[in-house]
């Protein structure tokens, strides 16, 4: 179902399209993805494993690969990414999918080119360091696999914290768009650009870059690598049903596609984003159950878990989901009171008449590039698992690969800009340009941001990380 | 299907790994290469935490211990045939 009221967003939509799903005819309209075209249409069962169990959408942002379909004959396109065209032929596959038996390989000229400095990621991150990077005469190449840029921030609806100098007071996809529109033009934006990976080939950087049915090869003297974070998932019988989706995926599809992702939710996690995301569910007119968080306390800021609590939202503390119920897509979840072990307490568990359970329990960051780069990586629980080491300076231990934002380590929005900012500065001073004073100014506003309780985690696994690479200098 | 689910490329359950582990296939390299996960078109983006995290509770050692260098290799998501290159 669309949303056609929202007390913040308007939805503008394109030119009414049709396509088919599994052969019956459906509407759409232009600018939506596949998945978000088949969600308004009620369908949430997209494919099915080998064995024949259902998959649905659950990340919306690219990484987790249970929204793969048979699109005009090409089996494994990630639907949720992929936006919907008239007259496309869009089918439910089984297991990796078939080969369509009429393929012929006709391989298309890779298309080469050399980039001063890449940057993969448009989000808050990428789009400050590309900003940074224009002040001073660079344009760099600017990579994103999503149809839209700004990242996360295009489905922040409610109004930032801080200072004036950190957009505070503004709405997230206000950010974005500000943000855009700073480097539009300017930068070489390529829209869903999706890197293949990273090879070195003649002692050159070369990024392997699908884009426009097209193998792009990039050498990349200097690259800012700013590519997010994913969701994390949760281990509970039922936990792979269609319905059970990532926090950001109910945020994608009701703020950016006016898309409601269901009916009833429960809200599992009471950190910052269950909490926020839950109050965005109620002004998308789902009605929000409960909020279950693990553990004996609320994560978030109290502010947001008010508002909730005044709308009639109960947070159970110590609780989590023990079970997803239904068959084929959610349509219950049994919750339970857990002990200090997280156990669940026997003749606590409650049946909920939901047909939404939202995932809010962490961010891990997507640093696969940096990997296949050869960053050496530390685990840095602070920062939300495996992280690149780094110096203050965002620079990884491969000379030329910087890191800035989630993929660095879970942080918030307006630190990944700063960090987007600090990398760019960082780029620059190994140029010789003088930027001293500018990254002194940067990384006072961080530890600004990074002051106070809420702070303490990211300020603590940052000093993890440096010190690691420290070691990683010395020895 | 009454169990959680590690992986849902490759749909493999927690108990499914927990034998294993006990069988010796005790670091996240050999249960990728046993069971398959974290082999599918994801890639392992989404189950290898929880993998590290069953790894750690079933054989004692820290995350750390466990979380060590799984090999990423190319390419990082799905991609059509087409834009292969031949040699």
């Amino acid at each position: 179902m669309r949303l056609e009221r929202h007390p913040i967003l308007e939805f503008v939509r394109g030119k009414r399209i049709t396509f088919t799903f599994d052969g019956e005819s459906i509407e759409a309209y232009e600018g939506e993805t596949i998945a978000a075209a088949l969600h308004a249409a009620g369908i949430r069962v997209l494919s099915r494993t080998r064995s024949g169990a259902p998959r649905g959408l659950f990340c919306a942002i690219g990484k987790c690969s249970s929204c793969l379909m048979t699109v005009d004959g090409i089996p494994n396109v990630r639907t949720c990414v992929t936006p919907i065209r008239e007259g496309m032929v869009v089918e439910s596959q089984r297991g990796p999918g078939k080969l369509n038996p009429v393929f012929r390989h006709r391989p298309h000229e890779a298309v080469c080119k050399e980039a001063e400095v890449v940057i993969v990621g448009a989000g808050p991150a990428g789009l400050s360091a590309a900003k940074v990077l224009l002040n001073h005469g660079i344009r760099p190449l600017v990579l994103d696999e999503n149809p839209h840029l700004g990242g996360q921030l295009i489905k922040q609806t409610h109004k930032f914290f801080g200072s004036r100098a950190e957009r505070a007071g503004t709405r997230g996809f206000s950010i974005a768009d500000e943000l855009v529109e700073e480097i539009e033009g300017e930068a070489e934006i390529l829209r869903q650009a999706r890197v293949l990976g990273l090879y070195c080939e003649d002692g050159r950087r070369v990024l392997a870059v699908a884009h426009a049915e097209k193998l792009l090869l990039v050498a990349a003297k200097d690259l800012v690598v700013a590519t997010g974070a994913q969701e994390r998932f949760l281990l509970f019988p039922g936990n792979h049903l269609p319905g059970v989706y990532g926090a950001g995926a109910v945020q994608t599809l009701m703020n950016v596609y006016g898309v409601k992702p269901g009916e009833r939710a429960l809200m599992v996690g009471a950190g910052n984003v269950g909490l926020i995301v839950s109050y965005q569910l109620l002004q998308a007119g789902v009605e929000v159950d409960a909020v279950v968080e693990a553990m004996p306390e609320i994560g978030g800021y109290h502010v947001h878990a008010a508002k909730i609590r005044r709308l009639g939202v109960p947070i159970l503390t110590s609780h989590t989901v023990v079970r997803a119920l239904g068959k084929e897509r959610v349509e219950g979840a049994m919750i339970a009171q857990i002990d200090g072990k997280f156990e669940p307490i026997p003749g606590t568990e409650r049946e909920l008449a939901v047909d939404l359970i939202c995932l809010a329990v962490g961010l891990n960051p997507s640093t696969r590039l940096l990997e296949q780069a050869g960053a050496q990586m530390g685990y840095v629980p602070e920062l939300g698992g495996r992280v690149p080491l780094h110096s203050p300076l965002m620079e990884t231990t491969v000379p030329g690969v910087y890191v800035a934002g989630d993929c660095a380590g879970i942080g918030e929005a307006s630190t990944a800009m700063l960090e987007g900012e600090l990398a760019a500065f960082s780029l620059l001073a190994k140029k010789r340009f003088e930027v001293r004073e500018k990254i002194a100014l940067v990384q006072r506003s961080l530890e600004k941001l990074r002051r106070g309780p809420f702070g303490e985690r990211p300020r603590t696994g940052k000093e993890k990380v440096f010190t690691l690479m420290k070691e990683v200098a010395v020895g | 299907m009454d169990e959680p689910i590690v992986c849902r490329c490759e749909e493999v359950t927690v108990s499914e790994v927990k034998r294993a582990i006990v069988e010796g296939y005790d670091t996240l390299e050999e249960l990728k290469r046993h069971l398959r996960v974290g082999m599918g078109p994801c890639q392992g983006r989404t189950c290898l935490p929880l993998l590290a995290w069953i790894l750690a509770q079933e054989t004692g050692k820290s995350l750390k211990e466990v979380m060590v260098e799984v090999s990423v290799r190319p390419p990082l998501i799905p991609v059509p045939f087409e834009l292969w290159r031949e040699g």
